[in-house]
């Protein structure tokens, strides 16, 4: 049985004009010691599902799901109570900007020891004591003297090894890191995807990586899934995603990098992806695709090996595509 | 070839007041930047964040005086040059910010924020202006039907078209690109590096591109410089850089980059410890703190930029200093 099983998830926002669908229909599944990675562009609801699951979401999110289970207990039905007793113990989040996550008006020291306090049966010493055990775990250098420092004091690289150090403090069984090097510079973000792949190695806990840089997927993952516009559109384990998507979306975002480039011009993906007014009733990509038929554009398409697609593509050849004719 | 900007030594301090009772210190944001710019070329600036390219881009769009050495643009010196000259020269230079979100102002219609350069520098009557500016939103690819509309009704991409299009009204012959596709997603920002380089091959553009993303510079660049608080490190062309860095920080950069492709395993050199603060730099050569190669001389004497094959590099162990070689 998988650690964390999400079956059909859909996450719905009120607004001024009805429900807008941040989620539709997301089904994921990690199992312990495994580094699954969503990627995906803006607005693909890559966070809003993590959130949902860390029951994160402000009130006006309706959060459905046929299954959203943790070790075998529903974390749809759970109580508030039981849920704290969760979160933030086995499954902990690293947020995406650590220089606005932290607490400016509390020491680095007093926040790693919050969660402790709260979950785990230690007295003040042997809080003191793990939480300078966790800051030299994450690299910090003198880890006594930064417990009283403030977040104002640290650099985004330090702030964000704290919010590492916080969240791995009552040993997770998964923690959930939402773009964690996005807003650090390139050497940082080596040093900290380093470490996060290092303590998911040591401690055996699942990681859930959420980026939309597919440099990092590559680097780190093992399992990728690709979301857009909230839809799963791909699952594959990271050497086969980038050898042999099968995905229309996925393979036009791999050839937009311009690591893979050839020419001066890249091969870009025309149009923007769709918003509340603007979703198409078939296939989500469909507009942006170009291999879309009028089957596309009417008709939502079925799951073929993993991709939601109904021309999955394998080895780069569309299957049962009738014709570049046809999708014109 | 036509150099359009040359810079010798161009530097850049400034006083930083430490309180009341502290002495005034001085913050080198550029420290001796020399460079040339050719008509139709793009000269990237890479660095992390403090390393002095936002303060290079302020010299370069006169935004600022640099406090030491010259610059000339199109041929005219513009330190201690006259008002009138550099109402003259700014025309010449139009810069595109990184944040379409900010750069924008909300309560303007995107045709009057096109013509207003016009307004500004020139005598056109208001058919004239509104002429040019439909123009300008059809060449970089905007709907005419966008000129009456606000800001917050564009996507970022399209606000990214719409800040390009508004540093060309004057037709500049240099464009200053401080991170223009560091806030939009990989398929658009494939559009608008793809839009970059239709309108250098339209225009003849110099491109001052600033960017702390590798893979982008890499696509776009002719000649990179690479800078580590305030100074060249490595300076040369695309290939070269690429291809054959020299100096230990170009090399850590281009490791730390993650590469979209899981089967390349490579050797990551992951560089310990932060960017120093600019404020306090180490002394001699200012990365000896971070630098794998360290040796003697490192924390005594500042390495110059010197020529070796085909570039120029600023490192000890890669031109050894007069009195190491005696030694040797």
């Amino acid at each position: 049985m998988a650690m964390l099983e999400i079956e059909n998830l859909t996450v719905e926002f009120k607004t001024g004009s009805g429900y807008f669908r941040a989620v539709d229909g997301v089904s994921l599944r990690v199992d312990k010691g495994e580094v699954l990675a969503i990627v995906g562009e803006s607005g693909s609801g890559k966070s809003v599902s993590m959130l949902a699951v860390m029951g994160l979401l402000p009130w006006t999110a309706r959060v459905t799901a046929d299954r959203m289970s943790f070790e075998g207990q529903d974390l749809l039905g759970l109580s508030t109570n039981d849920r704290r007793r969760i979160i933030g113990k086995d499954i902990a989040m690293i947020f995406q900007e650590p220089m606005s996550s932290l607490n400016p008006c509390f020491t680095v020291g007093f926040q790693i020891m919050e969660a402790m306090k709260e979950h785990l049966d230690l007295d003040k010493k042997q809080r003191r004591a793990r939480a300078v055990e966790l800051l030299s775990l994450v690299g910090i250098p003198s880890p006594e003297q930064r417990l009283s420092a403030f977040p104002h004091q640290l650099s985004g690289g330090m702030s964000q090894r704290v919010m590492i150090a916080m969240a791995i403090s009552c040993n997770p069984k998964l923690l959930i890191a939402d773009e964690p090097t996005t807003a650090l510079d390139v050497t940082i973000q080596a040093q900290i995807l380093e470490l996060l792949v290092k303590l998911q190695r040591e401690t055996g806990m699942g990681l859930v990586l959420i980026t939309h840089s597919m440099g990092v997927v590559a680097e780190t993952a093992e399992r990728v899934s690709v979301q857009y516009a909230g839809q799963k559109v791909e699952e594959q384990p990271v050497s086969d995603l980038f050898r042999d998507p099968h995905h229309p979306y996925t393979a036009a975002l791999l050839s937009a990098l311009p690591e893979r480039a050839t020419g001066r011009r890249l091969p870009s993906i025309p149009g923007v992806v769709p918003g509340q007014f603007d979703r198409p009733p078939g296939c989500l990509f469909a507009p942006r695709c170009q291999l879309a038929t009028e089957l596309c554009r009417t008709t939502a398409p079925p799951r073929i090996m993993g991709a939601l697609c109904h021309y999955a593509l394998k080895d780069g050849v569309p299957q049962g595509h009738p014709g570049k004719e046809a999708a014109a | 070839m036509s150099t359009v900007v040359a810079a010798s030594n161009l530097t850049r301090h400034y006083t930083v007041s430490r309180g009341a009772f502290a002495k005034p210190a001085t913050l080198k944001a550029l420290d001796g930047a020399s460079f040339t710019l050719e008509r139709g070329k793009t000269l990237a600036v890479v660095g992390e964040s403090g390393c002095g390219k936002s303060t290079l881009a302020r010299l370069v769009t006169m935004i600022e005086q640099p406090t030491a050495g010259w610059l000339t643009i199109a041929g005219e010196e513009i330190v201690g040059a006259s008002a009138a000259t550099l109402k003259m020269l700014r025309p010449k230079v139009q810069i595109v910010f990184q944040n379409p979100y900010g750069s924008l102002n909300p309560r303007q219609k995107i045709g009057h924020a096109l013509e207003e350069p016009l307004l500004v520098n020139t005598s056109m009557s208001a058919t004239e202006r509104t002429r040019r500016a439909r123009e300008m939103m059809a060449s970089v690819g905007l709907r005419p039907e966008h000129y009456d509309r606000y800001p917050h009704m564009f996507s970022g991409g399209q606000r990214q078209r719409i800040a390009i299009a508004r540093a060309l009204m004057l037709e500049p012959e240099v464009l200053v690109l401080d991170e223009p596709v560091s806030a939009l997603d990989v398929s658009i920002q494939a559009q608008v590096l793809n839009l970059l380089a239709d309108l250098q091959e339209r225009h003849k553009l110099a491109y001052l591109f600033i960017s702390h993303d590798l893979s982008v510079v890499r696509h776009i660049a002719d000649e990179v410089m690479v800078m580590y608080l305030g100074r060249a490190v490595e300076q040369g062309p695309r290939d070269l850089i690429f291809g054959n860095p020299q100096h230990p920080y170009t090399r850590a950069l281009l490791s730390a980059t993650p590469q979209p492709d899981p089967t390349r395993k490579r050797e990551r050199i992951v560089l310990s410890g932060e960017l120093p603060s600019p404020l306090n730099p180490p002394t001699g050569c200012t990365f000896h703190p971070r630098c794998p190669w360290r040796f003697e001389p490192c924390p005594v004497v500042n390495p110059a930029l010197l020529a070796h094959e085909g570039s120029l590099v600023a490192c000890h162990a890669v031109n050894p200093p007069p009195a190491s070689t005696e030694a040797a």
